[in-house]
Parts: structure tokens; sequence; C-alpha cells
């Protein structure tokens, strides 16, 4: 399953960094952060649930880059 | 400019005005009798006026294990600058890091949204008419079949079928192409189009989600997510550029000093051990305020973006950073022939030998083969262009291989290729033009033959020069065409190279010859109408379709889609490519020459913090605005 979701984030090297972090995260098969667009795609694994996943991949991303935000 | 902006432009300011003054007479106060603890403070204000963020980010980096950003950087080389008693530079150079962010910020803000706005053809409401009036909704609740009224100067919002009304319709945000297009009842149309005359009122045939419009804005959006090799070789640089500049602005703090220290080896040009130590600890601080890499994270992906949008906007659509990459090493073009370099449409292009009038042959031919539905035949009855009267043909006899006999208007008419002439005992008269002959009797009487053949489209010829001055060495035409048909055609074009006679399979076991030809970074771009061609489209490097628009199976299967139907297009896309590479390039070397050189001045000791900062500012907005040239294609 993908779902794209809306981002804000300052710079693009801090971008970068999101998209380590969301891959890094648990139920998180492949994601993809486009600075340009401000969108990241995430793929989830099988049978994972994209909501709870996707409030890991928030408290990641704020880890790495204190000032951005996912919409979830 | 947003909240966070104007915030961080605000502080700038009030930071600057307070800083300036102290600046300028800060050579006065050391002297001064003023304590110390004093002169601190007052260069504090600004400092955490204007850096306090950047301090934050630095502490919540260090706490969340994210050591080695640009925060730490700074904090480092700037609260580094102040306890060496440099407060003026420290202050300098938090206030100059600000300013080069807010630009940043605001430059990649604004040019992201210009090229969202250029390719933003999302119809932002559609009319219905609800008990006689025209209502506004939103094109995601209209349902299939519903009636919708577009006013002149409207973007039409959903695909459709036209039931009522004549306009003239612009189709320029879908394929570039500005020259209107007259619409009709009956007509399907599409999204994303432009009414310019009339009003019309349009039975929708899908939702919005299905619609062009949605679809094509959809596809461009998701292009920057296939990032190209250049971005992700940049995302691995900052990786592993950053930690190795701290190692080394840490080696060059200590090492040279204590190897100084321990061998007297150039000690003549400090007073005391103190002195040579803030000498070298200071060069480290600049060493790490010329470091930061944003300007080559920020300028790649945007040089990328900023070509996507630019190709966009001339009817290209490229998927992908990926394929933007791919197409500029583009070195060898395959085409198909029907629908690419061609028009696709037989059209009768000479009468020879008639005894008759021209028009007359005509007539009689299109009488005969009224009642085939053959293109061949079609394009005859095209080339009459009048009303045919079926009651005028009589004993109408296919014969399968041949052709037709049929009486017309009492005469005998025999119609077919060399095969029906000798059938009937008619001498005839060879043809030595390429294309499909037509020979027809006459009451048992040669009446000459008509040559039909599919047209050349207009631009093909130019298409294939401006390939070449684009730098393709090799444009091949594949076509299941006869020999001597593909021959000619790629003659008049000027290919270099035609492979004949092939069926569907054939042409990709062509495209993997052609592959297999290419060595090193030259890549094979395929060209088709995309329509039964998906196979040889995805194994070639980069598939390109071409009149692709309203035709999801073409927009599937390329890389590349061109919305209309003309090849000059595909030079240009080339040439977009090529020039977003050229100036991702630019932008590489830029930063890296000027980062690196920077780094061996402030490592000799020659470069001071005021030219580092203005060094690395600098070549962040130079990258900004360079990479902003790749949505100018106009004189590509």
């Amino acid at each position: 399953m993908k779902k794209s979701y809306k981002i804000d984030v300052d710079c693009a090297a801090c971008a970068d960094k999101m998209e380590v972090a969301a891959k890094k995260t648990e139920g998180v098969k492949d994601a993809v952060v486009s600075f340009m667009t401000l969108k990241m795609k995430v793929e989830f694994e099988e049978g994972a649930d994209a909501a709870e996943v996707m409030k890991n991949v928030r408290a990641n991303c704020k880890k790495v880059e204190d000032d951005c935000e996912v919409y979830i | 400019m947003n909240k966070k902006q104007k915030n961080l432009l605000i502080r700038i300011i009030v930071s600057a005005i307070f800083f300036v003054p102290l600046y300028l007479i800060s050579e006065d106060i050391v002297h001064a009798d003023i304590p110390q603890w004093l002169i601190i403070v007052l260069f504090l204000v600004p400092y955490l006026l204007v850096g306090f963020d950047i301090l934050r980010k630095a502490a919540l980096g260090i706490k969340n294990r994210q050591v080695f950003d640009e925060n730490f950087l700074m904090t480092v080389a700037t609260v580094g600058a102040i306890i060496l008693g440099e407060y003026g530079e420290g202050v300098a150079v938090m206030l100059l890091y600000q300013v080069g962010e807010l630009f940043q910020s605001y430059a990649v803000g604004k040019s992201r949204r210009n090229i969202s706005d250029l390719m933003d053809i999302r119809p932002d409401y559609a009319n219905i008419e609800v008990d006689g009036e025209l209502t506004q909704v939103d094109p995601d609740e209209v349902e299939i079949g519903s009636i919708i009224i577009v006013q002149p100067g409207e973007k039409i919002p959903l695909d459709g079928v036209i039931v009522e009304g004549n306009s003239a319709l612009n189709t320029s945000a879908l394929t570039g192409e500005s020259k209107p297009i007259d619409a009709k009842a009956g007509d399907e149309v599409l999204s994303g189009t432009i009414n310019m005359t009339g009003v019309l009122k349009i039975e929708t045939t899908c939702e919005f989600d299905e619609s062009t419009a949605s679809k094509i804005l959809d596809l461009v959006e998701n292009a920057s997510s296939r990032k190209s090799k250049s971005e992700n070789f940049i995302s691995k640089f900052a990786r592993v550029y950053t930690p190795i500049v701290v190692y080394a602005a840490l080696a060059l703090a200590i090492i040279p000093p204590l190897f100084m220290m321990l061998t007297g080896i150039g000690m003549g040009g400090y007073a005391t051990t103190g002195q040579l130590w803030m000498d070298w600890v200071l060069r480290a601080c600049t060493f790490l305020v010329i470091s930061c890499p944003c300007a080559i994270v920020i300028s790649v992906p945007l040089s990328f973006f900023a070509g996507i949008g630019g190709a966009s906007k001339e009817g290209i659509l490229v998927k992908g950073s990926n394929y933007l990459e791919t197409l500029s090493e583009v070195r060898v073009v395959a085409f198909d022939k029907t629908g690419t370099i061609t028009k696709g449409n037989f059209e009768v292009t000479a009468i020879h030998h008639s005894p008759l009038e021209e028009k007359m042959m005509l007539e009689y031919a299109a009488l005969a083969e009224c009642h085939s539905s053959h293109p061949i035949s079609l394009s005859l009855q095209q080339a009459y262009a009048k009303k045919i009267d079926p009651s005028r043909v009589t004993d109408v006899q296919e014969i399968s291989g041949h052709g037709i006999m049929a009486k017309v208007d009492g005469h005998d008419v025999a119609i077919g290729n060399e095969k029906m002439m000798t059938k009937v005992g008619v001498k005839f008269l060879p043809c030595h033009h390429t294309g499909t002959i037509i020979h027809m009797a006459l009451d048992g009487e040669y009446a000459g033959h008509i040559v039909i053949s599919d047209e050349l489209k207009p631009t093909s010829k130019e298409a294939i020069a401006q390939l070449k001055n684009a730098g393709v060495e090799k444009t091949v035409m594949l076509t299941g065409d006869a020999g001597a048909v593909a021959e000619k055609v790629a003659a008049e074009v000027g290919l270099t190279d035609f492979r004949a006679e092939l069926l569907p399979a054939d042409k990709v076991t062509a495209v993997e010859e052609l592959l297999a030809e290419c060595s090193g970074k030259k890549r094979l771009a395929f060209v088709g109408d995309g329509i039964n061609d998906a196979p040889v489209l995805s194994r070639a490097d980069i598939g390109i379709a071409m009149g692709a628009l309203g035709s999801d199976a073409a927009i599937e299967a390329a890389d590349v889609v061109l919305m209309d139907d003309d090849p000059l297009k595909i030079a240009k896309a080339i040439k977009i490519s090529r020039k977003c590479l050229r100036i991702v390039k630019q932008n590489i070397t830029i930063a890296l020459v000027i980062k690196l050189g920077c780094l061996a001045l402030a490592a000799l000791g020659i470069a001071n913090m005021w030219l580092a900062i203005i060094a690395d500012v600098g070549v962040m907005i130079i990258a900004v605005l360079n990479a902003i040239r790749c949505l100018y294609t106009k004189n590509l």
C-alpha cells in the first residue's frame, strides 16, 4: 500500500534526513521525500496499520529535524 | 513570505541594527575602560537574537544523536569565535548565515510556487445548471454523465463530449501548442483545455480523478520523487561530507599547533603558545563555516524540478528526474514509422497515365470502392471529397487479394493491384513511385493508376536535423513496411539507418541489437505512438510516446510523454535535458571548487570568517539562481 503525505520542512538536507528517518521506521517498506513538492510518499509493509506507522514516522522525523511537520 | 520567513527577517533586521554600530566602535570599546563581561553581553544580545534557533537545533541534534548538521557547524564556529575574543566575527557569521537561510527559503519557496503554478492545470470549479441557474461546484463532486457548462475563458474541468455549442479551444496547457482547435457538438474535449470563444455544454465521461488534467498533474508531481543519480549522489555526499569536515577541523585545531610546539618549527610568528592555539582554533572555526553543504544539496533537486517544469510547459512530460538524466545521454534514437515520422493516415498523392480527367478517375475509383471500409478505400473516398451516391454502383464483386470489380453508371470498372489487372487481362503501366499503387481498368481499357501513400509529417525532416544538431549520432527507423517504402522515407527525412519488414516482435529484437551496439554512456531512446509498441518502449533505455494526449496506454508505457505528435519535440526534450544536466554539473562544480578553495585558504590562515560566510552564502545564491534557469526553454 502506498500513500502520499504533505510535509513541511525548510531545507533540502533536512528533507533528506526525514527520508532516511522515515525509511528506518518499522512498518515502512520504502519512503521518498520530495523537497520540491513537499510530499512524502510512503510504501507500507504488508498488514501494517498506516495511521499507527505514520505516527512513528512523524516522531522519527521530528527527532532528526526538529523543525519539520508531516501532515497525517 | 510566510510567517516563519517574516519572523526571521525581523530578527535579522533588529539584530543588524544593534550589531553594526557596535561593530564599528568595537575597536574603541575594547580599549576603553569597560569591563570585559559587559562587552561580551553587548555582543551576545544581537547574537542570541538572530541565532537562538540555530543554537537550539544544534543542542537538539546532539540530544537526538544527529550531531553533524549545519546548525552544529555554525554553533561551534561562532561560539568558538566568541570564546576566542573575536566577538564581531562570531556575531557577523551567525547574522550572515541567517540571511543566507532566509534567501534560500524564500527563493526556493518562490520558485517552487512558480513552477507549480506553471504546471497547475487543475480546474478549480465546474458550472452546473440547477433550476435554471449556474452554480459552481467542486469538480470532484460532478458525476459521470452530468451536464456541465463552460463559459468562454474558463478551463474545461472534466473530460467529456460537447452536447451543445461551438467554440475554439486552447490546448496549450496540455500540449504546449497555442494554435486553437475548433470544437463543435459531438466532439470529445479534454479537461485542462481552455474554452476561448463560445459557451459549451458538455456531458462528462469520467470522474475528476480519472480526467486528463488530474492524471497529467499527478504524473508531473510524482516525477520529482523518482530521483536521479545526481540527486542520490548529492544526498550521499552530504551525509559523509559534513562529518569529514568536522573531523578535519578538529585535526586542524589540534595537530598543527601541537606539532609546532613539539618541534619548535614556525613558532617565531607567535608571541605566546596561547596565541598559537587561538590562531589555529580560529582557522578551524572558519573551516566549519565554509563546510555547510546547503548550496549543493538544494541546487540539484531544484534544477531537476525546474527542468521538469520547463519541459511540461512545452507539452513534454518527463516522468522522473532519472529519465531527464537518461534523456541527456541519448545518442541513438529509434523511431516507429507510422504515426511518428509519417502522419499515419493514407492519402492519394498522385494519379498517373489516366486518359480521363483525374477527377473523373477518382470518382469512378471512389464509387467502386464505396462499400469497402479498407483504409485504402477510405482514402480514395476522402480524396474524392464529394458525397457518394451508392445507387450508381451495382454488381460489386470483391476479389480477395486483388481488388474490386463493379459496374459504375453502367461502365465496367476493375480496380486493384497488378494481379487484378492481369486477371482482367488489361495491360498496365508499372509505377516508379513508392507507396500503394491502385490500377484501374474502365470497360476493359487501362485507365491509369493512383498512388496512395502515407504522408511525412511536415516537421519530420527538420526534427531529424535538429536531433543531429543536438548530438544524436544515429537515427534509425523501425517499420513493418516494405524495404522500398522505408528506404524512400529514410532518405527523405535524412535518417542514418532503417530496418524494414519487421513484425512487432522483431522491433524488440532490433532495439536489443541497437542497444548492444551502444557502448559506454550512450543511451538509446525509442519513439513510438505508444499504442502497440509498449514492449519496445519499455525495452529501450528511455521510451518516448508521442501524440499521447488522451491515450492512457501510451502515458502508462512511456518514460517521456509528448502530448502532441510533433517530432520536433523529441529534439526539444533532449535539449531541455542537456541544459538541465549542464546546469546541475555547473552548480556542483562551482560549489565544490569555491568550497574546497576556501577550505584550503582557511587552513593556510588566509581566509577569515568574513570571507568564509560570504563565500558560503554567495555560492548558495549563485546555485539557486542558476538552477532556476532550467525553467526557461524558449530558445532551445
